[in-house]
């Protein structure tokens, strides 16, 4: 019964937010922060207009604009098309009373950056966005997923979803990462491991001793490509790097409601005893920088080895998918990893754009220069990202390294504004995807941690900073 | 939503895994701010290459999609359903859908029918010898017939039964009005609010 048996972190978030449960049909849960963007948002207003109905909760709601925003200025949106998505936004903001940060605004960002940086992120919530890294906040304790517009519209007009319950899975990673491994190495090298659809009809729970000692930055870089092997969400319990990440936020509790906050939030974590559908366990100390080489996140391996030969794959699917992905990537088997040169290098996203990740880079770039040849892009995830960087000065080491210092936004993470790969570029990419044509038609990325990636940018070949004299 | 009951038409069989959300359709073509007009775009990259099933005329028409696994991976972009919609698609085949894809579909009147692998091979060859196979997806009986073949399908009674009528969520959970106030009531109050 419900306070009698251990459950895990994500069950107990979940029954907190149960409205309505009946035999048969799915839980209806409670959404505690509903974030929005321009993409996925236009036809769920229209929804609500033709059904004449409002937004239930405003104040649960927040929008921002990221996808199709340009980085090289505040101003000028070239694309009509671009425009008048982003214009829609506004309209439909205004008409329905929900906060907007729009472009030059001081908070505005890529929409899983914002939230947690205003504090708005916090443990034990429900947080859905049209968006399938709203995974990230998970990093909080969140059950926190990406739906579709329809789910926006339900969103909007009821505070709501009808959710099935899905399975729980842990994530058990043991040791410890070794010194130049990041978080990001560690949710590839899971991901190749698990496979892209290993997660799938899960929450899952990262924990143990590696996850513990991350930032709360390097969480969310692990929750937030928890889609990417098709888990609904991936949690991580709140303990005292969350607490001190969160106090003195804007929205953070104040007084003695932070008090009363801190001690559910310390309540949430999984039970002694409370029991996971599934377990897998990863062992941190023995991985090492890692990337992609194929069209899917799932296809990676360690910088240290070579591109598979796709006859290698014991399943036949496994084969025809690392075929096309080769042919595509324009790649030979036995390749090693770091004779791959690259064009552009992209430092950014929800995956990789926060303060953290670009310290991280500029360390690494610090008195180098960016090869010949190559385009290295800086685009932090939000303006405050920004702001904090120029702060620290970190603006000034990219430009000494001859790197571009751009505004927030998602950028060259999709092809859908002005910063695309073109067709045949290849890239390392902080970010989270290598689809075909995800970066731009006829683009091919690899997925990589932003120290490999500013050690690509100066060898203009796929590098760990360990290789830089 | 339209209504789902029982649907036959020709199939395409798309011999390709991970056939994630931004192949279905390019981040490109998400700019549009209605639910229509989404079919140009439908797998727009592979279509420029003349080889690609959709460009076979042996298929044009067909109403079933047949799709490795892993169909609908990545990005929630509900406009991968509606371009399948709007090209002309009432159903997919597929051993394994991304989560969200699945749930857009079925919101969409488009239903995502989870075959094996064996089933969904079986499917592959017997499209492929005849493009004019008749492919017939019951949702009432959750099984799929093709030629003497019958596989069953699982969906959950309270999906498959939405379908069947074609409801709509939001007047569903509306219904429930009431116990949504009473939870807001019981809501802590420090929970975060951005206005
Ligand atoms: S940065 Fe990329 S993955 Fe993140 S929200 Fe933007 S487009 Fe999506």
């Amino acid at each position: 019964m419900l306070g009698e048996a251990p459950r895990t972190l994500s069950e107990k978030v979940w029954d907190a937010h149960v409205v309505r449960s009946a035999e048969g049909e799915p839980d209806l849960l409670y959404i505690d922060l509903h974030l929005l963007h321009e993409v996925t948002s236009p036809q769920a207003f229209d929804g609500l207009r033709m059904a004449g109905r409002q937004v239930r909760r405003p104040d649960l709601t927040l929008a921002t604009e990221d996808h199709n925003t340009p980085t090289d200025n505040l101003i000028t949106i070239a694309d009509p098309i671009s425009r008048t998505q982003i214009e829609t936004l506004r309209k439909n903001c205004a008409e329905f009373g929900v906060r907007l940060h729009s472009l030059g605004h001081a908070q505005q960002g890529i929409v899983h950056v914002i939230g947690p940086q205003l504090g708005v992120t916090q443990p034990g919530m429900t947080i859905v966005c049209g968006d399938s890294h709203t995974a990230t906040h998970g990093a909080f304790g969140s059950i926190a997923f990406g739906i579709g517009t329809s789910e926006v519209e339900h969103v909007l007009a009821t505070q709501t979803l009808p959710q099935h319950k899905p399975k729980t899975m842990a994530v058990n990673v043991t040791g410890e990462l070794p010194a130049g491994v990041t978080a990001k190495d560690l949710i590839l090298a899971l991901i190749a491991k698990l496979g892209t659809g290993g997660g799938r009809g899960h929450i899952v729970e990262y924990r143990g001793p590696a996850i513990e000692k991350l930032s709360m930055e390097g969480r969310m870089t692990i929750s937030n490509m928890s889609i990417e092997w098709g888990a609904k969400a991936g949690l991580i319990a709140p303990d005292e790097t969350t607490f001190a990440y969160l106090k003195g936020r804007e929205y953070a509790p104040k007084g003695d409601d932070w008090d009363r906050a801190v001690e559910y939030w310390r309540s949430l974590r999984t039970d002694e005893g409370a029991t996971f559908d599934t377990e897998v366990t990863i062992d941190a100390s023995s991985i090492t920088p890692f990337v992609t080489w194929g069209t899917n996140p799932g296809q990676g391996v360690p910088l240290d080895a070579v591109v598979p030969d796709p006859e290698s794959f014991e399943a036949d699917v496994e084969r025809t998918a690392a075929r096309k992905a080769l042919e595509y990537m324009d790649l030979k088997p036995g390749t090693a990893l770091r004779d791959i040169g690259v064009d552009v290098v992209f430092l950014g996203s929800c995956t990789n754009g926060r303060i953290e990740d670009l310290r991280a880079a500029a360390e690494v770039l610090r008195g180098r220069k960016v090869a010949d040849g190559v385009r290295m892009m800086v685009v932090p995830g939000s303006a405050a990202v920004r702001a904090a960087a120029e702060e620290e000065g970190l603006h000034e080491v990219f430009t000494a390294a001859g790197a571009e210092w751009r505004f927030a936004g998602c950028s060259m993470c999709l092809g859908m504004n002005p910063d695309t790969l073109k067709p045949g570029q290849r890239s390392a990419s902080t970010s989270n995807r290598n689809f075909e044509g995800r970066q731009g038609r006829g683009g091919r990325t690899h997925l990589v941690s932003p120290p490999v990636a500013a050690a690509t940018a100066i060898t203009g070949r796929l590098a760990a900073p360990a290789d830089l004299s | 939503m339209d209504k789902f009951t029982v649907h036959t038409g020709t199939a395409v069989p798309l011999r390709r895994s991970n056939v994630d959300t931004d192949q279905i359709i390019p981040a490109v073509y998400l700019k549009r701010v209605t639910k229509t007009g989404f079919a140009d775009g439908l797998f727009n990259a592979w279509r420029a290459d003349p080889d690609f099933v959709l460009n076979n005329p042996a298929y044009s028409g067909a109403s079933v999609l047949i799709a490795g696994p892993e169909f609908g991976t990545g990005s929630s972009r509900e406009h991968a359903v509606w371009a399948l919609r709007d090209w002309g698609f009432r159903a997919v085949i597929s051993p394994r859908f991304g989560d969200i894809f699945r749930g857009n579909a079925l919101k969409d009147g488009l239903l995502p029918v989870e075959l094996e692998q064996p089933a969904v091979e079986a499917l592959w060859d017997a499209v492929e010898a005849d493009p004019t196979l008749a492919v017939t997806v019951d949702l009432e009986a959750r099984e799929v017939r093709a030629g003497a073949n019958v596989w069953a399908f699982p969906l959950d009674d309270f999906s498959r039964w939405r379908l069947l009528e074609g409801l709509d969520d939001i007047s569903l959970t509306l219904r429930h009005e009431a116990a949504v106030t009473a939870f807001e009531e019981r809501r802590p109050q420090w929970k975060p609010a951005v206005i």
